[in-house]
């Protein structure tokens, strides 16, 4: 029982990050019909921009840890946004009317090059985060114990997504970007601006994914350039899960996904523990492609 | 036109064939390997160039074809040459098994799920999947292919097997390529609605282009293993599977010369720059957008067919 709670806990915690990263891809999706593959990097950038920050300002020490962390990851956010917007200038705004295999090419391409890029300018070896900025402390939760930053991590990711559903849901730019997920002609027609919905899906998805990345380093404290597509595909896989292009599919996968992984490795085996996601994502598209509450995506032959 | 356009390839055939006489082992072995990339990008050229599909987990079929002929080899004594059909047959099967599930799927879905096949492989693999696999630490000690009591061992003696292999994968696949089955495989890629209207099995040919594309990525598995006598599932990890991609795109994807202009410029040109080697990628990656931004088709891209209508003279006939 204890180990399966402290399983369940890890697995939510994961899970949150999951689907930080997972809501990035399922916006895109929504809006450009583009597997964003790119996006896992832009996660990784997060974590990089994070560790940089965080020992060149030292804003733990300034600041008390807390307020430190909060305004780290405000910082982080805006740079990946900034990021991720240029990404969407340069790669993917010039292909809008050429095929779709041309734009996943081109997304493919943007993830080579952004992982590459990271691997010049830091190197290829592991990261190290600085330790001892998240209290090491066990909170006592009806006998079982369980970290702290575990709980934070969960807490912080769900804390972002129910904003981001209130911004979807309530202003104007939200309505918009649900409009247009539907149907961008029609939205065009109705005097959407596109260009500028597809602009905000680009700052807000990349933003949650650099985000996550903070958390990771934050939480495992090492990070290498490769990590971003191992999380983006589980990430991903999270997003068909719950059905792709549906925002709260998107948050259910992701902490879906990371409770079974985090059960399968413990029960069933760690050494495959990777391989779980992929299979839970094989069999998601065999079996339910349109996810848990997600729309048709497979065309019938 | 057609007579200027052999003789180029013929020319430069030969001045490849000299190569060895003239290089160091090492150059020759970087031929090597741009061999052995041709041969998979040319394997996986007929499922993405020509079906359309996004295949990119093609180092797990190319995985299959080595395992099977290190096995073999080394727990059998089969020699290694003996088992190209057998490679292409389990390779083959495995692709059958692996993408009648999944081939209905839309492009980038498509393109996910062989992602995640390639990574189950090589993870089965690193984990010693049936226990004959040899985990992470792979399968040694293959023995050296043995062709007609010359048994091949130096740089400038597998160059001549690799590269007659190239030469019979590209006339194999340019004969495909314009065959009923070539034919079929481009009107899907182009419009599978209408292709499925004309009374093209789109299943069907998808399925035997990802089927015959992983065979002979198999066959190219086992002149790796023979090459190395050393295989590792680190040989076979995702960034395989994105350098046969890279190199198609950039190539020039459903053409062969283009795919093999690919091999030379992904595999041979960071051996030719050795500080570029780091940055390699990253150019690459670069690249791919800046390919799809402005020249889709690639560097050589595949020439629009043209077909002449019976009973017209050249040049009257339909654009298609």
């Amino acid at each position: 029982m204890e180990e399966f709670f402290q399983q369940l806990t890890n697995g939510l915690a994961v899970g949150g990050i999951y689907a930080l990263i997972a809501l990035g891809y399922t916006m895109v999706y929504g809006v450009l019909k583009l597997i964003n593959f790119a996006h896992g990097d832009l996660f990784t950038i997060g974590s990089y921009l994070g560790l940089t920050l965080l020992t060149s300002l030292s804003l733990t020490d300034r600041l008390a840890p807390a307020a430190g962390v909060l305004v780290l990851a405000v910082m982080v956010m805006g740079l990946v946004a900034v990021v991720g917007a240029l990404l969407e200038r340069v790669a993917y705004r010039p292909l809008r009317q050429s095929p779709r295999l041309s734009a996943v090419v081109s997304a493919l391409g943007a993830s080579i090059f952004f992982s590459n890029a990271l691997m010049l300018i830091y190197g290829a070896r592991f990261q190290v985060y600085p330790q001892g900025i998240l209290p090491k402390v066990a909170v006592n939760i009806f006998g079982l114990y369980v970290p702290l930053v575990r709980i934070l991590i969960l807490a912080a990711s769900v804390v972002m997504m129910l904003a981001l559903y209130f911004f979807i849901q309530k202003t104007r730019i939200g309505t918009a970007i649900r409009a247009a997920a539907i149907d961008q002609d029609a939205a065009r027609l109705m005097g959407i601006d596109v260009d500028r919905v597809i602009l905000f899906v680009f700052l807000i998805g990349p933003a949650l994914g650099g985000v996550a990345g903070l958390m990771v380093g934050l939480h495992y404290g090492q990070i290498n350039f490769t990590m971003g597509w191992v999380y983006g595909l589980k990430a991903f896989t999270a997003a068909i899960l719950g059905g792709i292009g549906n925002i709260p599919g998107a948050m259910v996968g992701g902490i879906l996904l990371g409770v079974i992984e985090a059960l399968g490795a413990a029960y069933l085996s760690i050494a495959w523990k990777d391989a779980i996601a992929f299979g839970v994502l094989i069999i998601i598209l065999i079996v339910r492609p349109t996810g848990l509450l997600g729309e048709r995506v497979a065309e019938k032959v | 036109m057609m007579e200027k356009r052999t003789l180029t390839y013929l020319v430069l055939g030969a001045v490849l064939a000299l190569c060895p006489l003239v290089l160091n082992p090492y150059w020759t072995d970087v031929l090597n390997n741009i061999g052995l990339y041709a041969a998979l990008g040319l394997s996986l050229n007929l499922i993405v160039g020509h079906a359309g599909l996004f295949n990119l987990g093609h180092a797990a079929f190319y995985a299959v074809g080595a395992y099977t002929a290190a096995i073999l080899n080394t727990m059998f004594h089969i020699p290694v040459l003996a088992l190209l059909p057998l490679c292409a047959l389990t390779a083959g099967i495995f692709a059958l098994l692996v993408a009648k599930p999944i081939i209905h799927l839309r492009g980038d879905y498509l393109c996910i799920v062989t992602i995640g096949v390639g990574e189950i492989v090589r993870i089965a693999l690193i984990n010693n999947i049936f226990g004959i696999t040899g985990g992470a630490n792979g399968i040694f000690g293959i023995s050296r292919p043995n062709l007609f009591g010359l048994v091949i061992r130096k740089p400038h003696e597998f160059f001549y097997l690799i590269w007659f292999f190239v030469a019979a994968t590209a006339f194999f696949f340019h004969r495909l390529e314009n065959s009923r089955f070539g034919r079929a495989l481009n009107y899907l890629r182009e419009d599978e609605t209408a292709a499925e209207g004309s009374g093209i099995d789109t299943a069907h040919y998808k399925l035997m282009a990802f089927v015959i594309g992983a065979a002979w990525a198999g066959m190219v598995g086992n002149l790796y293993a023979a090459k190395m006598t050393i295989i590792s599932p680190e040989s076979f990890s995702f960034w395989e599977s994105v350098l046969m991609f890279t190199l198609i795109i950039l190539g020039g994807s459903g053409s062969i010369p283009g795919v093999l202009l690919g091999a030379f410029l992904v595999i041979g040109l960071p051996e030719v720059f050795r500080g570029f080697t780091n940055a390699r990628m990253m150019v690459f990656g670069a690249a791919m957008i800046a390919m799809m931004i402005f020249r889709t088709g690639g560097i050589l891209p595949a020439k629009p067919r043209r077909y002449i209508l019976p009973g017209r003279e050249e040049g009257q006939g339909g654009a298609a």
